[in-house]
C-alpha cells in the first residue's frame, strides 16, 4: 500500500489506530463466511470526524474502503474483496443516548447488539433484533446487513427498528437520515440504507426504537418422530394466525451436535424439535401456549415440554444460540447457508435439501427460523479437500436455486455480500439489477465503498478458495 | 401521431379519454390533463411511460383520485394514468399470510377477499370506502393501527414498478423475511408517484383479531390525556391503536358533515365536545380484553380521566370510522381547511400541541387536532373563508407551527390546503439536509421528469 497514505492514516488515528503488518491483518481476512480477502490496512476511527477524514484520504489515494463491525457476517460483506482499507468500528462503541420515555436509543455503530439490551434492561426495554451472534455482532453490522434473529418473527428485523442515522457518504459528506421522531418527510432513505451492505455509506450513528420486554414468556420444546410432522406443525401454527415470538426448528443432525456441546436437554434420537416462544400479556400467553401445544400434539409430537422457569428457558435457548459453535466442533469447516421460502413449502423444501445433500455426498444439517421460512442449511465439509469444497459450493448453489423455485429469496438475513453476488441474476432481471446498480452509483459513484459486493461480477468459481482447516475456527453464530 | 391516438394504440381506444368534461375529474390543484389512459397491464404502463418520456410529456398515476390534492401541484401534467383496471389479486396464499395485488384494486374489495380467510391488512386509512391499495401506498397516509402493526413500510414485502423511463423493475419478494438487494420498494411508499408507477405490490397479511374492545376517556387537558398515553406505553398492554382528540376534532366528528362522509350510527358522541378525548383500541381474547379494561380504568383514573366508556366491537366500528375519516371530514368542514401533519417524539406532543394551538389562536383561526400515540399529530386549521386576508393568517400560523415543531425536534408538512394557497405555504416543511440525496434518486428513477414531476419534497 502507498506509504504516504499509511503515514497520513497514522497521523490521523495514532499508530494504535492503524494495523498494517501482515500478521496483524490476518484476522481481518476473514468473517463468518467461507470467503477470504486480504486488506491493505485496518483502521480504527474514534468518532464521526475520524471517519470523514478516512473517507477523504481514501478518495485522495483512490483506495477502497470497507466498513466492519465484529466480523461475524456470513456473506463476506465486511471483507476487503478488492483490498484497501478496512474501517473497524470497535472503538466507536458508545451508547450515546437512551431516551426511556420515548423508547429510543442513539448508538455508535460499534455497540455490541446485546450490550444495548443489557444497558437498558433495568428500564424494562430491549433492542428487539437478536441475531444468534448478538453477544458479538455490532449494531452497525446489523444495520448494514438488515440482520434478523429468532425473535424477529414477531418483532421485525433491524429495518423495522431503525428510525434514523448519521452517515458518511463515499464523498466524505456527512448526512443525517430520518429522525428520532416518526414519519420524516421525503423518500425513505433510512429504509434504503438499512441493509445496503455497506455499499452506500459508512454509518456513524444510529437511532433505534427500544421495545418493551413482554410481561410473560413461555418456551415450548416440541419433539417429533419425523421432519414432516415438525414442518406441518409450523405450517399449521402460521395458518391459524398464531405468531409466536420465535419458532425455531432443528433436525436430528443438529440436535445431536448441539446436545453433545451444550447439554440443553434436547432429545437425541428425535427426528426434529421445534423451539417456540410465545410472549405478551399473561392472559394471552397462557391460552396461546396451550393452543400451540395442542397443534404439536395434533401433528403427532410424542412430547411437548414447557420450560418451568427462566433457567430452563435459558438452557433451551442456549442450545439454539450456540448451535453454530456446536457444529464447528464436529466439522471445523462448514458452509452456513441462508435462504428463504414461503412457509407453506417447508416440508417439500427440506426433502429436496436432503436429496441435494445426497447427490453431492453430504449430510446437510438444518437449524433455522422455521416461523418465517428462513432456512439455514449447514454443509459440513473437509476444508483441506479442494474437491469437497467445490462440491459444497455447488450443493449450496443448488439449494439456493431450490429456494428461488419455491418462490423464495436467496438471503433472509445474512446478505448477498461476495457469497451470493453470482446468484442475483436468478432472482432479479437485468433491468432490476441495473436500477439497483444505479442506486449504488448515485451514492457511491466511484465504487470506492465496499466494491465487489451484491452485484454479479465476472468471478469464476475458483476465486473462492478454502482456507486450511488448521486456520479455521467455527464462525461465531 | 397525437398523444391520444398513440395512447389508444397502446391501451385501446375505449380506454383513452380526451374529451374535456371527463378530464375534469382528473384535475390536480386546478391542472387538467390533456388525456386520460387506463392501461390494462404493467406492459402497457411501461409503454405509456416510455412514450411520455420520449415525447417529454408528464404522467401522473392515480387510483380512486381521493388524495390527488396532497403535496404540490405537478409542474407539468399531460396524461392521467388511471390505474383502476389493474385491479387483480395476483397471488394470495392465506396459509403463508402473503399477498400480491395490482395497485388499482380498491382497498375495500381486497379487505373482503382477505376477510374470507379471517385476515386483513391493518390499513385503517381515510377514504376507506373508495381508495385503492396503490393510492394508499403512494400517498403514504398512515393508520392508527400502526401502534401495533407499524406502517406500510413494515409489511410491504416487495414491489414491481415502472420507472420514469418506462423500465419495469422490482425489488423485495413475496416472503416475509428477505434481504436480497436494495429495498427500492420502500422508496415508493409515500413518494406520490414521483419515482415511478407501481404495478404490483406484495404484502404480508395478518390474522384478523379474535375480538376487540374500545376504551374512551375524557380529560380536562391534552396534558392529562397524553399522560395516560405515556402510562399505557410503559405498561405491558399492547393496544392496537391509541388516539387523542381535541374538543374541536370531536365537534367536527359529531357534526352533519361527518355524518354525510362517514354515515351510519354515530358512536362519536363518546368523544367529548368540551374536553380532550383519549381513545384506545385493544384486541385479543376475552381474558386479555378484561385485563386491558381493568388496567386501563385504573390508569385512566390516576391520570384524571373524567369519564370512561367501554365500546363493544359494534360500537367501536362507527367511532373508528369517524376517526379514520378525520381528514376528509376536516377538509369538508371548512372552505379553506389546512392540515399540518407533524411527527414528534411522544413526550413532546403536549408542547407541540400547545404551541400549534397558540399559533392558531393568535391568528384567530379555529382548529382541531387528532394525534396518534406513536407521535403523529394532524393539526387542522379551519378558516371560515378563503379570502386573501385569511390566507395571510394561515401562512403566519403554519410558519409558526413548522418552526416551533422543528425547535421541539419534530418535523412537519402541510399535505392538505386549498390548491391556490400551496405556492405560498411550506407544503413540504422546512429545508432538509438530505434533499440532495433525494434529488439523486429522482434523477436516477426519473431523469426526464416524466412521472408526477414537482409534487414532492423540494419540488422533486
Amino acid at each position: 500500500m502507498d506509504s504516504r497514505l499509511l503515514h497520513e492514516l497514522k497521523k490521523l488515528l495514532g499508530s494504535e489506530g492503524v494495523l498494517h503488518e501482515p500478521e496483524d491483518l490476518l484476522l481481518y481476512e476473514y468473517d463468518g463466511s467461507v470467503e477470504v480477502a486480504k486488506p491493505a490496512c485496518v483502521v480504527f476511527p474514534r468518532n464521526t470526524e475520524d471517519v470523514v477524514e478516512i473517507v477523504k484520504l481514501a478518495n485522495r489515494y483512490e483506495t477502497p474502503l470497507v466498513g466492519r463491525g465484529a466480523g461475524t457476517g456470513l456473506s463476506g460483506g465486511a471483507l476487503a474483496r478488492q483490498g484497501g482499507i478496512v474501517v473497524v468500528f470497535s472503538r466507536m462503541n458508545r451508547v450515546l443516548e437512551v431516551d426511556v420515555e420515548n423508547q429510543r436509543a442513539t448508538v455508535q455503530p460499534g455497540v455490541v447488539n446485546l450490550d444495548l439490551s443489557i444497558a437498558v434492561a433495568h428500564t424494562g426495554l430491549h433492542f428487539a433484533p437478536d441475531p444468534s451472534s448478538q453477544k458479538a455482532c455490532t449494531i452497525g453490522g446489523n444495520v448494514s446487513e438488515n440482520s434478523g434473529g429468532p425473535h424477529t418473527l414477531a418483532y421485525g428485523v433491524t429495518t423495522n427498528h431503525v428510525l434514523g442515522m448519521t452517515v458518511v457518504l463515499p464523498t466524505g459528506e456527512l448526512v443525517r437520515l430520518g429522525s428520532a421522531a416518526v414519519d420524516s418527510p421525503g423518500y425513505d432513505l433510512t429504509g434504503l440504507f438499512v441493509g445496503s451492505e455497506g455499499t452506500l455509506a459508512l454509518v456513524t450513528e444510529i437511532t433505534v426504537k427500544l421495545t418493551r420486554l413482554p410481561e410473560a414468556v413461555k418456551t415450548l420444546l416440541a419433539v417429533f418422530d419425523t421432519v414432516d410432522d415438525a414442518t406441518e406443525t409450523v405450517a399449521e401454527i402460521t395458518r391459524r394466525g398464531i405468531t409466536p415470538a420465535a419458532c425455531e426448528m432443528f433436525d436430528s443432525w443438529t440436535i445431536r451436535a448441539v446436545e453433545d456441546y451444550v447439554h440443553a436437554g434436547y432429545p437425541v434420537g428425535a427426528a426434529a424439535v421445534v423451539l417456540i416462544d410465545v410472549d405478551g400479556l399473561r392472559e394471552a400467553v397462557e391460552s396461546e401456549a396451550e393452543e400451540v401445544a395442542d397443534i404439536c400434539r395434533l401433528h403427532h409430537a410424542p412430547e411437548v415440554r414447557v420450560a418451568r422457569d427462566a433457567a430452563e428457558r435459558d438452557l433451551l435457548w442456549k442450545g439454539r444460540k450456540n448451535a453454530f459453535g456446536a457444529v464447528g466442533r464436529i466439522s471445523p469447516t462448514y458452509y452456513a447457508m441462508d435462504g428463504v421460502i414461503p412457509r407453506t413449502k417447508l416440508a417439500v423444501t427440506l426433502r429436496r435439501l436432503a436429496e441435494i445433500g445426497a447427490k453431492y455426498g453430504f449430510e446437510i444439517g438444518n437449524i433455522f427460523h422455521a416461523g418465517d421460512g428462513n432456512l439455514h442449511p449447514l454443509i459440513p465439509f473437509n476444508g483441506r479437500d479442494r474437491d469437497e469444497f467445490r462440491r459444497a459450493i455447488a450443493a449450496g448453489t443448488e439449494i439456493i436455486r431450490c429456494c428461488i423455485e419455491m418462490g423464495g429469496a436467496i438471503t433472509g438475513e445474512h446478505g448477498v455480500g461476495m457469497e451470493k453476488d453470482h446468484l442475483m441474476p436468478y432472482l432479479f432481471s437485468a433491468s432490476d439489477l441495473e436500477l439497483m446498480r444505479g442506486v449504488r452509483d448515485a451514492f457511491n459513484p466511484s465504487g470506492l465503498l465496499n466494491p465487489g459486493k451484491i452485484f454479479p461480477t465476472a468471478k469464476a468459481c475458483g476465486e473462492i478458495y478454502a482456507r486450511p482447516a488448521a486456520e479455521m475456527s467455527a464462525p461465531p453464530a | 401521431m397525437t398523444a391520444p391516438s398513440r395512447l389508444a394504440s397502446i391501451s385501446g381506444p375505449s380506454h383513452v379519454v380526451s374529451e374535456s368534461p371527463e378530464l375534469g375529474a382528473y384535475e390536480i390543484c386546478g391542472k387538467r390533463p390533456a388525456a386520460v389512459v387506463r392501461p390494462g397491464s404493467s406492459e402497457e404502463v411501461a409503454e405509456i411511460v416510455k412514450f411520455a418520456a420520449t415525447e417529454k410529456l408528464a404522467v401522473v398515476p392515480s387510483g380512486a383520485r381521493t388524495k390527488l390534492s396532497m403535496g404540490l401541484a405537478p409542474r407539468q401534467y399531460d396524461v392521467a394514468l388511471d390505474m383502476t383496471r389493474l385491479d387483480r389479486v395476483v397471488a394470495y396464499d392465506p396459509a403463508d399470510l402473503t399477498l400480491g395485488v395490482e395497485p388499482g384494486i380498491p382497498l375495500q374489495r381486497l379487505a373482503a377477499v382477505l376477510a374470507e380467510h379471517k385476515q386483513w391488512l391493518p390499513l385503517a386509512v381515510p377514504y376507506m370506502e373508495r381508495t385503492t391499495v396503490g393510492g394508499t401506498i403512494a400517498s403514504g397516509v398512515d393508520t392508527p393501527l400502526r401502534r401495533m402493526y407499524g406502517t406500510a413500510r413494515d409489511y410491504v414485502l416487495g414491489m414491481e414498478f415502472v420507472t420514469g423511463q418506462g423500465v419495469t423493475a422490482k425489488s423485495g419478494g413475496r416472503v416475509v423475511k428477505n434481504v436480497t438487494g436494495y429495498d427500492m420498494h420502500k422508496l415508493m411508499i409515500g413518494a406520490l408517484g414521483t419515482l415511478g408507477v407501481m404495478t404490483k405490490i406484495n404484502f404480508r397479511t395478518f390474522p384478523l383479531p379474535v375480538d376487540t374492545r374500545g376504551f374512551v376517556a375524557s380529560f380536562a387537558s391534552a396534558e392529562r390525556a397524553l399522560e395516560l398515553r405515556h402510562v399505557i406505553a410503559h405498561s405491558p398492554l399492547r393496544p392496537q391503536a391509541v388516539e387523542i382528540l381535541s374538543s374541536g376534532a370531536a365537534r367536527i366528528l359529531r357534526g352533519d358533515v361527518a355524518a354525510r362522509i362517514a354515515p351510519g350510527p354515530s358512536a362519536s358522541e363518546v368523544f367529548s365536545k368540551v374536553h380532550w378525548t383519549l381513545a384506545a383500541d385493544f384486541s385479543g381474547n376475552e381474558k386479555v380484553l378484561d385485563r386491558c379494561e381493568r388496567d386501563l380504568r385504573q390508569m385512566g383514573e390516576k391520570c384524571g380521566g373524567e369519564s370512561f366508556v367501554v365500546l363493544s366491537p359494534d360500537q367501536m366500528l362507527p367511532a373508528a370510522s369517524r376517526k379514520r375519516e378525520f381528514i376528509p371530514i376536516a377538509l369538508a368542514s371548512s372552505p379553506a381547511a389546512t392540515i399540518v401533519k407533524m411527527g414528534v417524539l411522544p413526550t413532546r406532543m403536549n408542547e407541540v400541541l400547545a404551541s400549534a394551538a397558540r399559533a392558531a389562536e393568535t391568528n384567530s383561526l379555529p382548529w382541531a387536532a387528532i394525534a396518534r400515540g406513536v407521535g403523529v399529530i394532524y393539526f387542522t386549521l379551519l378558516p371560515k373563508d378563503r379570502s386573501d386576508e385569511t390566507r395571510l393568517r394561515v401562512i403566519q400560523a403554519t410558519d409558526q407551527i413548522l418552526f416551533e415543531c422543528a425547535g421541539l425536534g419534530g418535523n412537519a408538512t402541510i399535505p392538505w390546503s386549498p390548491a391556490e394557497w400551496k405556492s405560498s405555504l411550506k407544503v413540504w416543511g422546512l429545508e432538509r439536509g438530505d434533499l440532495d440525496l433525494m434529488r439523486k434518486l429522482k434523477t436516477l428513477f426519473d431523469p426526464s421528469g416524466t412521472v408526477s414531476p414537482g409534487r414532492f419534497v423540494g419540488g422533486l
